[in-house]
């Protein structure tokens, strides 16, 4: 049995890379990986493919890395997964492929998702556009759900068009992740990959408002609609001050920054603030990604204001270990309860409370109680809500049958069918904020269930 | 690729363009509003749908130059096309209960204001229509007004036009002979909008006006839009960009609309001697 430890990655000095927007985690170098992908046990029952959500073959592709066969395993990959250089980058492996490894107890499991990066360089650049005449099928949302709903789609025989309300494909993979984690020129290539399958996407196309799902079905002539429209609505707290200069959601925050560009301005004419000393609220990775982004943008100090303690915080370890190596600092069981500004309209501080923690609550970790008379007050000039996002209504509002939950999310069953005949629904509209494999694991299930239903009206 | 079919000079700073865009023109209704983005390192700016015209598949906008990306935006030709227009975004007027009805316009104001006293007229409301411009060379549209309205009245700061002086000294005459209206739409700068909300709260008269906040998506998603109105906060692009009047909170937006004036400068420095840059960027 394999006694050698997880091989490391190597990363960019944190003294360097803060005053940058280049990619964090270098990648494995092809001894690097064959070197990990030896430790691999070959197991007879892979555990670890229980903890893939689109079932990639793990032990196989990881032999034939091991055999230097590195075209053959990102082949092995991409039948089952569209997106690998994103999910070995993104993906919470240490919850997921990482966490089922029959290593993990040893606390080395096999770096899955490194060896996926790995991968994802090689392989046939030249993909061949299946024949497409099973029939037309429409996918609303360019991220990750949709987007791996229209490649199996596509591959399975169907004219697929997907509709995207921003001027660039990807959702999340391009307007949210940062840079640094996620280069966009990787999600780009990923995403024509999906078009050389003769997958369409048409950009700049708001559905619910240039055309309605009913349109699609009824006057298009799309045998069935796949939403995968996300949980892009920022929430705020609706504390006082929270319209000052300077107070921003995270959504709006890393959209000037990612999609529009902003962190290369003037060059790219979308503005952004930054502050000298940021504060953003919340313990997520959208929180991490801000953070670490308003340092890069120049901050002086950037903060975590988070209400409960480290052990409770649901960013990944691994970013939130990256955030304090470089300097973010972490002020926990505090929460804000009040923005201070000055005349001009512009953040100058943050009310907070302390907390404690109390008896677990529904989600079984400790519930944060405010100290009562605790109040103080903290400098800061610029301050970023991450703190979590709603479902998107903006189709629904269009589409009454599409039933939704008291969250706003679409009521669907398991294979991701909505309460409106053809409309199956899948991703963070689906299951609010969680996940990019999440997402791409309800895409794929939705593409067969769609395929299903496809074909079971025309044997009739 | 959004092609221009048509490019007119309305006034000094103000062109007007007819774009082709046969699924939006099937689609907008007065109220909406679209979002430019004229070139990859451009800015996301969100413009009134001016006029429509469904049969030809063309949309039109009216845009000012105040700034380095509506400058960008006017530099462009006939023939030349904007890379990306996203629309009918926000959500259309209601004009269908009305009778009487007072629409007050101040400088560019006039083009997002043009669509609805026609959707109004079109559904048989009587318009009485107050355009006000900083002088006579400034306004614009003043012959499509007339043909629209029952009444037209102009007011100019310097009289070169008109009444002199600002819209709400014609308002407020009127308003004192006859105040038998069913509401204002009134459509503008900022100012002019909170002073004309001022004055028809004190003869109760419901005014809608149209924000022109800060966006970045126009779909709800960043909250850059936010306004408070009546107390809470509302996202300019999904819940408006028409509001009660009486209800914002001007002074608020204001100080947004300050948001970014130093990073403004820095574009203009960025550009200085700046023609060889535009055009570079195209
Ligand atoms: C900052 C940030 C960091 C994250 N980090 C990670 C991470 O490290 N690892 C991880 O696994 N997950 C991470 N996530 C979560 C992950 O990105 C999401 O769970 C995932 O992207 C959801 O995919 P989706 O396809 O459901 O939706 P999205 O990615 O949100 O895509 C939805 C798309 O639909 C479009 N759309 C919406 N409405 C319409 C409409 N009416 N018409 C047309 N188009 C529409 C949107 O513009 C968008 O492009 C992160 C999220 C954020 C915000
Ligand atoms: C729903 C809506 C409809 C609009 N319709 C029209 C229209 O039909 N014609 C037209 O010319 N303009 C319209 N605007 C305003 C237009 O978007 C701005 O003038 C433009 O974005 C300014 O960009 P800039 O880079 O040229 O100017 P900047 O240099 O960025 O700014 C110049 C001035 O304009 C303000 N400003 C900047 N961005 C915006 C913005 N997005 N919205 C409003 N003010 C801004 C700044 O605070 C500053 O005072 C509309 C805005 C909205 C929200
Ligand atoms: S896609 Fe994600 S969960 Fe699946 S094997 Fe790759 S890293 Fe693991
Ligand atoms: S469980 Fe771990 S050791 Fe076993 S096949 Fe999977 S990756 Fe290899
Ligand atoms: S412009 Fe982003 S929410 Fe309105
Ligand atoms: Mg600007």
């Amino acid at each position: 049995m394999s006694k050698q430890s997880r091989t490391e990655m190597e990363e960019l000095d944190p003294r360097v890379r803060v005053n940058n927007f280049a990619e964090v985690a270098q990648g494995y170098t092809p001894e690097q990986a064959v070197k990990e992908a030896k430790r691999c046990l070959q197991c007879a029952d892979p555990k670890c493919m229980e903890g893939c959500p689109v079932q990639i073959d793990i032990p196989d592709f990881i032999e034939l890395i091991a055999e230097e066969k590195f075209d053959a395993a990102a082949e092995k990959i991409k039948e089952k997964n569209n997106l690998p250089a994103i999910c070995g980058r993104v993906c919470p492996q240490e919850d997921q492929c990482e966490l089922k490894c029959v290593l993990e107890s040893t606390g080395e499991p096999i770096a899955i998702g490194r060896l996926e990066r790995f991968a994802a360089n090689y392989g046939e650049d030249e993909v061949t556009k299946p024949v497409q005449d099973k029939g037309k099928v429409a996918v609303v949302g360019a991220g990750p759900a949709g987007l791996t709903a229209a490649a199996d789609l596509a591959k399975m025989g169907y004219k697929v068009t997907v509709f995207e309300s921003f001027h660039e494909a990807g959702g999340v993979l391009k307007y949210g992740i940062p840079e640094f984690r996620l280069p966009k020129e990787v999600v780009q290539e990923e995403i024509d990959q999906i078009k050389k399958l003769g997958v369409e996407i048409q950009l700049n196309k708001v559905v619910g408002k240039i055309k309605s799902v009913d349109e699609l079905m009824e006057q298009e002539g799309y045998q069935a609609v796949f939403v995968g429209t996300g949980a892009g609505l920022p929430k705020f707290l609706g504390l006082e001050g929270e319209n000052l200069n300077g107070v921003y959601s995270a959504n709006e925050f890393l959209t000037r920054v990612n999609l529009m560009k902003a962190y290369k301005f003037p060059e790219y004419k979308t503005p952004v603030y930054v502050g000298n000393k940021v504060a953003v609220i919340g313990g997520g990775n959208v929180a991490m990604d801000a953070a670490r982004t308003a340092l890069r943008l120049g901050a002086e100090e950037s903060m975590i204001v988070y209400r409960r303690s480290r052990e409770q915080m649901p960013a990944r370890e691994e970013e939130i270990e990256h955030a304090e190596e470089e300097g973010i600092q972490f002020q926990l069981l505090r929460n804000p309860t009040k923005i201070l500004g000055n005349e001009d309209g512009f953040v100058t501080g943050l009310e907070c409370i302390k907390m404690e923690l109390g008896e677990p609550d529904d989600s079984g970790r400790r519930r944060p109680i405010a100290i009562e008379g605790s109040e103080f007050e903290m400098d800061a000039d610029m301050v970023i809500m991450a703190i979590g996002q709603n479902p998107n209504p903006i189709l629904l509002d269009d589409s009454p049958e599409i039933e939704t939950t008291d969250w706003g999310t679409i009521k669907t069953d398991e294979v991701g069918q909505t309460t409106k005949e053809g409309v199956f629904a899948g991703g963070d509209i689906v299951t609010g904020a969680a996940t990019v494999i999440e997402a791409m694991g309800a895409g794929k299930d939705a593409a067969e269930a769609i395929d299903e239903y496809i074909q079971s009206k025309d044997d009739n | 690729m959004y092609e221009i079919v048509e490019k007119n000079k309305l006034a000094p700073e103000i062109f007007h363009f007819e774009v082709k865009a046969p699924e939006i023109a099937a689609k907008a209704q007065a109220g909406h509003f679209l979002i430019l983005r004229a070139v990859e390192k451009a800015e996301r700016i969100p413009l009134t749908i001016a006029d429509y015209d469904r049969e030809q598949g063309t949309i039109d906008i009216v845009v000012q130059e105040v700034g380095y990306s509506s400058q960008q935006i006017c530099d462009f030709e006939e023939g030349e096309a904007f890379l990306d227009v996203v629309a009918p975004l926000g959500n259309p007027i209601e004009t269908e209960d009305y009778d009487r009805v007072i629409c007050v316009a101040g400088g560019l104001g006039a083009a997002p204001l043009y669509p609805k006293v026609k959707s109004l007229v079109d559904h048989g409301a009587e318009v009485t229509t107050i355009l006000g411009a900083q002088r006579a060379e400034k306004l614009i549209w003043e012959d499509r007004f007339a043909d629209l309205s029952e009444d037209l009245y102009i007011a100019t700061d310097d009289g070169s036009r008109g009444t002199e002086g600002f819209v709400t000294n014609v308002l407020e005459e009127l308003l004192s002979e006859d105040n038998d209206y069913d509401a204002v739409i009134a459509i503008g700068p900022m100012i002019m909008m909170q002073a004309v909300s001022d004055l028809t709260a004190e003869y109760d008269l419901k005014t809608i006006v149209s924000l022109n906040t800060l966006m970045v998506d126009g779909t709800g998603m960043c909250g850059g839009c936010r306004v408070t109105v009546g107390e809470e906060t509302k996202f300019a692009c999904v819940d408006g960009p028409a509001f009660d009047g009486h209800e914002v909170d001007f002074e608020e937006q204001r100080r947004r609309k300050k948001f970014y004036e130093e990073h403004e400068e820095e574009i203009e420095e960025h550009h200085v001697g700046g023609e060889g840059c535009r055009v570079q960027a195209k």
